[in-house]
């Protein structure tokens, strides 16, 4: 009576948890047919349009859309033609975007954080509202605003006057700030070692550009209005250090420099990796704030392109393509980051912590 | 164990099949009977309109309802936050606007991609329309899209500062030299004597003034000398000092340099009269035809058309729309509304009568030209707009050459 049992529960995972896998698995189904219809497909379907011909009629799964392979890739990165150049330029004016405000919107997050976490801080609920009021403003209301305060003869220009200093036309001035500094320094026009080569169109010297200074301003945006969140989510792990570690650091005779870089910021790695990661993937993205400013080459960044590319020329596989190097970029740069920031080896950890701790002790014996 | 992995392994596949036969649903349903709209038999029709503002949507609300008691058929009118936009969704969801504006730098990419309907052709008024706009509106030699009005380039005078300059009637500029002359009798220290929109636009007018042009037939023109000559007379009233474009004048267009006094002449068309009555109600100004240069008289026209998706169920409705939204009554009523000028013969003649303040406007679509506007010029375009920043230094064959070698390209890809 038992034997048929014994024997059919190994195969049909029968028993009192018998169907409990199926039941699992309609539960999740709401969850992973959301993913997949928003998620998943379009995903798919992007790069499928990609690697096709489609030019925005009609479904591109219809019989007319051909399979044209990595030629739309190729329109935008080896073949010598408007688009790489348009494409190359995206990425560099993107890349110094990337590089100033990630770096800049990370340290004030944490400052700031630091800052409205103290206890003597006064007034502390009010300095963690007003920093995290750039946050919750519409960033399209905030371009507007900056429009006007950069204006030839706007708010920061007249307070520049006021110290004797004459600010540029700011949203009109396409030099690249580099090439501004370097000709401060008499290097007006391209060395030909520089002009001669060049990646995706663009020459060494004018990937040399820096950011343009209508970029600048956007940049000074970005920090302004994001540092706000990331400050957030520095002052909750802030708040997640306990404050027996603080008197332990004390009691070891840190001193406040000391007792930040070597207990408070390694204890917020994790909450640094998602901070970054964060604003790197957010900076590679930058499209409102060039939409409501209308674009332009000195400000033209690899999402705008791929909306310009996709809708007003209609060559919505080169968009695709744009879109999927972006996403490859981005995963390439979070990839290198979180190896960047991951943990040392034990070995290495230990021999840093014995050194540390030797240091402190010996210190605190004095 | 296994069995529920099968399982989930067959409901996985099924919610595949279920989707894909939602997919191929959609799109055979849209590529036999075409869209919902169209399914009612054309009764009704959506139209999509791009509005400069409450006039020109107040308009349409009200010519359509009167289109509507006429035959019955009823119109939708939505109002486009970014129509470009909004078209490519509608297009690639299968699901376009009955009608729609289609702006000029759009049509040609729009028909050379087979989103259109070459329906203005058999329009009962076809041959109504201004020759330069039919022109302007077929492709390959088939007039696609009924044009709903145009616009020509002017040059607009501040009155005031004429007046102060001691200029007079007689001065009005029609020749190359008299515009130098007036351009820098205007200049005062903070007033220049032109300004207009740094883009190929305005600048490419000069070049079609020097006796240039930039495509002829098949072949890119665009490092001719007379292009270059077009360049060098801007590139001398730049170092003359009498032509600053608007951003150095601390304006996002001509029309605002004009309007802050900044410059004493621009070049614009009939918008920059909406614009005026807006924001500087007190400027006192004419627009006249451009002056001549030594190829002759030119100006770029800008239209938009009534633009009809290829294979519309709505066909004769939406036909009888335009047919009855371009007769010359409702043209001059959309010209009172919000002062475009009407796209047909009859209707422009009686605009000029009408409003003779534009006739400058009008009297232009004699020789107007379309701008360059293939299918992936824009592109192109907007990269020399990039490089014309460097008009005041630069030397104007190399701009030349940069915009003659993209455009060459682009041009070949456009003819495969």
């Amino acid at each position: 009576m038992s034997a048929p049992r014994a024997t059919a529960r190994p195969r049909r995972g029968g028993g009192i948890r018998r169907g409990e896998a199926r039941a699992g698995y309609l539960f999740i189904a709401p969850a992973v047919i959301i993913a997949a219809v928003f998620l998943l497909i379009p995903i798919a379907l992007a790069f499928w349009v990609s690697l096709s011909d489609w030019n925005g009629f009609q479904s591109p799964l219809n019989e007319r859309v051909n399979f044209v392979g990595a030629d739309n890739y190729a329109a935008i990165t080896t073949e010598d033609t408007l688009q790489q150049r348009n494409f190359g330029r995206a990425v560099r004016n993107n890349l110094y975007y990337v590089l100033l405000v990630v770096p800049l919107q990370t340290a004030l997050a944490l400052f700031l954080a630091v800052q409205v976490n103290r206890a003597v801080l006064r007034g502390r609920g009010f300095f963690r509202t007003a920093f995290y009021f750039p946050s919750v403003t519409s960033s399209v209301a905030i371009v507007i605003v900056f429009q006007f305060l950069f204006l030839g003869t706007g708010a920061i220009n007249q307070i520049l006057a006021a110290f004797g200093a004459q600010g540029p036309n700011w949203l009109n001035d396409s030099r690249g700030l580099l090439h501004i500094l370097f000709g401060a320094f008499g290097a007006d026009s391209a060395p030909s070692a520089l002009a001669d080569g060049g990646m995706l169109g663009i020459s060494w010297w004018d990937w040399l550009a820096g950011p343009s200074v209508a970029m600048t301003v956007l940049i000074i945006l970005a920090i302004f209005t994001t540092s706000g969140t990331f400050m957030l989510l520095f002052l909750a792990a802030l708040q997640n250090i306990g404050s027996e570690i603080d008197e332990a650091a004390l009691m070891d005779g840190a001193g406040p420099w000391r007792k930040f870089f070597s207990i408070t910021l390694p204890m917020l790695r994790p909450t640094l990796f998602t901070v970054l990661t964060l604003g790197l993937i957010g900076s590679w993205q930058v499209f409102d704030q060039i939409y409501v400013l209308g674009g332009g080459a000195s400000i033209l960044t690899p999402a705008y392109l791929l909306y310009e590319t996709s809708f007003n020329e209609l060559q919505w596989g080169q968009g695709a393509a744009i879109a999927f190097i972006l996403f490859v970029f981005i995963i390439v740069l979070t990839l290198l980051q979180r190896w960047i920031l991951r943990e040392r080896s034990p070995k290495k950890r230990g021999y840093a912590q014995r050194a540390a701790s030797r240091n402190l002790t010996e210190g605190g014996v004095r | 164990m296994k069995a529920s992995q099968w399982t989930a392994l067959g409901l996985t596949g099924a919610l595949a099949v279920t989707l894909t036969a939602c997919a191929a649903d959609g799109e055979g349903s849209g590529d036999g009977s075409g869209n919902g709209d169209g399914a009612s038999g054309g009764d009704s029709l959506s139209v999509l309109i791009a509005s400069s503002g409450p006039a020109e949507a107040g308009y349409y609300e009200e010519a359509v309802a009167r289109f509507t008691e006429e035959t019955g058929t009823e119109v939708e009118i939505v109002v486009a936050n970014d129509l470009i936009q909004q078209l490519g969704q509608g297009f690639a969801g299968n699901n376009p606007p009955d009608l729609f504006y289609l702006p000029w730098d759009q049509f040609e990419t729009y028909a050379a991609q087979g989103f259109l309907e070459p329906y203005a052709g058999d329009l009962a008024n076809a041959g109504d329309f201004l020759p330069a706009l039919v022109e302007q509106f077929s492709y390959e030699d088939e007039f696609y899209c009924a044009p709903k009005d145009f616009s020509t380039l002017g040059l607009q005078i501040n009155l005031e500062a004429w007046e102060a300059a001691g200029l007079t009637d007689a001065d009005v500029p029609t020749t190359w030299d008299e515009l130098q002359t007036v351009a820098a009798t205007l200049t005062t220290g903070d007033q220049v004597g032109l300004s207009m929109g740094r883009e190929y636009a305005r600048v490419g007018v000069f070049m079609n003034q020097a006796g240039g042009q930039l495509v002829d037939g098949d072949t890119v023109t665009a490092d001719t000398a007379e292009n270059a000559a077009g360049l060098e007379y801007l590139q001398g009233l730049i170092s003359d000092g009498s032509l600053v474009f608007p951003p150095d004048l601390e304006a996002g267009w001509g029309g605002e340099a004009f309007g802050l006094g900044r410059a004493a002449m621009v070049i614009e068309g009939p918008w920059i009269n909406g614009a005026m009555a807006n924001d500087f109600p007190e400027r006192e100004f004419i627009s006249v035809e451009l002056p001549a240069g030594p190829g002759g008289e030119s100006t770029y026209s800008f239209a938009t058309c009534w633009g009809m998706p290829v294979g519309s169920d709505t066909r004769d409705s939406a036909s009888a729309l335009v047919e009855f939204l371009t007769t010359p009554e409702e043209q001059l009523l959309a010209a009172e509304a919000f002062g475009v000028i009407p796209s047909t013969t009859a209707g422009a003649d009686t605009y000029a009568s009408d409003f003779p303040e534009n006739a400058a406007f009008v009297a232009g679509v004699d020789y107007a030209v379309s701008p360059v506007a293939f299918n992936g010029a824009a592109a192109v375009m907007s990269e020399f707009n990039t490089e014309l920043e460097q008009l005041g230094s630069a030397d104007a064959a190399s701009l030349l050459a940069t915009l003659q070698g993209n455009l060459q390209a682009a041009l070949d890809s456009a003819q495969g």
